[in-house]
């Protein structure tokens, strides 16, 4: 966190038009310098099984997600995208298996050593998840005040430079409920990257965005991943963005995965899973309905 | 069988959720802060939430029931011509039962059902996860400060409530009925002890409020994340709140002023 340090010097210098530029070189040029060349797995999921509620979500699971690098979990409604990402930062645990992030079992993780990987997570909920008694700029404060040393005119100045990176600067001071549902997600993006954490995870970044303010995303979640060279696990059903932007894409379908690859190895898939998801058909190996009887039998069914 | 499977099963789950809402609150209440200003803002914010805010029921209440009791005293006692211990009967009263039961009861249905539904959706709208999530614990920062103001707040008000049903009282008896001010006070006077009736009061009401406000956060910490769950973990908290009060009111009294 040395640089972090010499932004606080910086700002106590009161070299206010410098500091922002040093902030973002220092931050883009470490991160430039640690970025390995050969592909290194940053998160580790191994023989992974969990059920809920006796339905099976993964059955002996193996993925891996590459450092600073976008990886796209893509598949079907129900499939378990979200429940990756929670069984990532550790608030569900597997019924067997690992799950190692940077190097950390998650599952065998203490209390105090769990808190300490997620302060290196950072999480976009689906809905937002924007605490409700605080105004947008508090929110996005909130980490910065919790895991920094920084004076309240710097913590201002990161919010702000944070706010404004995904258009809502003028809303620092409205509340949740003021927000329309993809301003509160675009705050809640600011919020999860106000630490620079290592890795970010998106669940349905694009739903309910606007196509300006999802061109915006598309570009922000590359720029971040690209400059700072975050590692970006993105949970979406939307197959264009995704693979637009995406390095690495894992294909989930019926509890394990299907494919693990490039988007062009994902593109060029004959595996008619693949096919059926990408073209958004209805028939196909994947069901869209959930089990039941035979519709016939059901509707001429009197007693 | 079957009726006695049930049975077990239920005895089974009561002690599981005794022993783990028990976690719950010694992990709430003994995690230190890590900002103490922080928390001390967090503290007096739910102070004003669950206290200040529960202030007008609490006064409109503890005046009529002052003044039904001197109402229903008066009437009583002046039928043996002792009508100047009404001032007794409704210090004593509202002092050793009804500030501390009443007011718990209001503010089981005032101030838990709101800390459990706002608890409740803080969880159905991934608030709690959120925390969680940025590596801030949400019994630290969510339920610590709901705890302790919740704790504090209620001997405050149990008292304002007994505060004011005296006074209420006393303008009935005094100013309505025409009992002599003089013997009213008099009486109170020599009737009430501090350590025996006031504090034994603050005991009781200090009971009620971990009993009620420990159901109201653990049922909202606990509760499904739907909107059917939240309402039912809502009325659970003033049914259990409530029937702990009263529980726990027969075994205090009967501690405190049986002499057996």
């Amino acid at each position: 966190m040395w640089f972090i340090e010499g932004f606080q010097d910086l700002h106590k210098r009161n070299e206010f038009s410098w500091h922002i530029f040093y902030y973002n070189a220092v931050l883009v040029s470490v991160r430039f310098c640690y970025r390995e060349s050969s592909v290194e797995v940053y998160i580790d999921v191994k023989n992974l099984s969990f059920s809920r509620g006796g339905r099976a979500i993964y059955d002996d699971v193996t993925l891996q997600i590459p450092k600073g690098k976008i990886t796209a979990v893509m598949g079907p409604s129900g499939v378990g995208k979200t429940t990756l990402l929670r069984l990532i930062g550790g608030q569900v645990m597997p019924n067997s298996g690992t799950v190692a992030v940077d190097g950390v079992n998650i599952a065998q993780a203490s209390r105090k050593e769990l808190f300490e990987a997620r302060r290196k997570m950072g999480m976009l909920f689906q809905s937002g998840a924007l605490f409700s008694d605080m105004s947008v700029f508090e929110n996005v404060a909130l980490p910065l005040q919790e895991y920094t040393n920084f004076d309240k005119t710097m913590i201002r100045d990161i919010v702000l430079m944070k706010l404004q990176s995904v258009g809502l600067r003028g809303a620092a001071h409205l509340m949740p409920s003021e927000l329309s549902g993809g301003m509160a997600r675009r705050a809640a993006l600011a919020r999860a990257i106000a630490l620079d954490p290592d890795l970010v995870m998106y669940d349905e970044p694009f739903a309910g965005q606007d196509p300006i303010s999802k061109g915006v995303l598309v570009e922000l979640i590359q720029r971040l991943n690209r400059a700072a060279n975050i590692t970006s696990v993105l949970v979406s059903h939307d197959v264009e963005e995704s693979l637009s932007i995406a390095d690495h894409v894992c294909l989930l379908s019926g509890g394990t995965v299907i494919l693990s690859g490039t988007p062009e190895e994902v593109r060029s898939s004959t595996d008619e899973r693949v096919v059926q998801f990408l073209q958004g058909h209805a028939d196909g190996p994947v069901a869209f309905h959930y089990p039941a009887q035979e519709y016939r039998e059901q509707l001429l069914e009197r007693n | 069988m079957g009726l006695v499977k049930n049975l077990f099963a239920g005895v089974y789950g009561f002690i599981e959720s005794l022993g783990q809402s028990g976690i719950f609150l010694f992990q709430s209440l003994f995690r230190l802060p890590v900002r103490w200003g922080e928390a001390v803002r967090l503290y007096v914010r739910q102070v004003y939430s669950v206290g200040v805010l529960s202030l007008v029921i609490i006064i409109v209440s503890g005046a009529f029931i002052g003044m039904v009791l001197a109402l229903q005293g008066y009437s009583i006692l002046t039928s043996y011509g002792s009508e100047s211990a009404v001032g007794q009967l409704l210090a004593l009263t509202l002092l050793r039962e009804l500030g501390p039961v009443v007011t718990g009861l209001l503010f089981a249905g005032r101030a838990g059902s709101a800390l459990t539904a706002e608890i409740g959706l803080m969880k159905a709208t991934e608030q709690l996860s959120s925390y969680e999530m940025m590596g801030i614990d949400p019994l630290r920062r969510v339920i610590a400060p709901r705890l302790l103001a919740g704790i504090t707040c209620m001997p405050i008000l149990a008292l304002i409530f007994s505060a004011v049903g005296i006074w209420a009282g006393m303008m009935v008896s005094v100013h309505w009925l025409g009992v002599y001010e003089g013997s009213f006070w008099a009486s109170m006077q020599q009737s009430v002890f501090f350590d025996t009736d006031i504090m034994n009061g603050v005991i009781k009401s200090f009971v009620f409020a971990v009993a009620v406000v420990w159901i109201a956060v653990y049922q909202g910490y606990v509760c499904q994340p739907t909107s059917e769950g939240i309402g039912r973990a809502t009325t659970r908290t003033v049914v259990m709140g409530s029937l702990a009060i009263l529980g726990l009111d027969f075994l205090l009294t009967a501690a405190m002023f049986g002499d057996f």
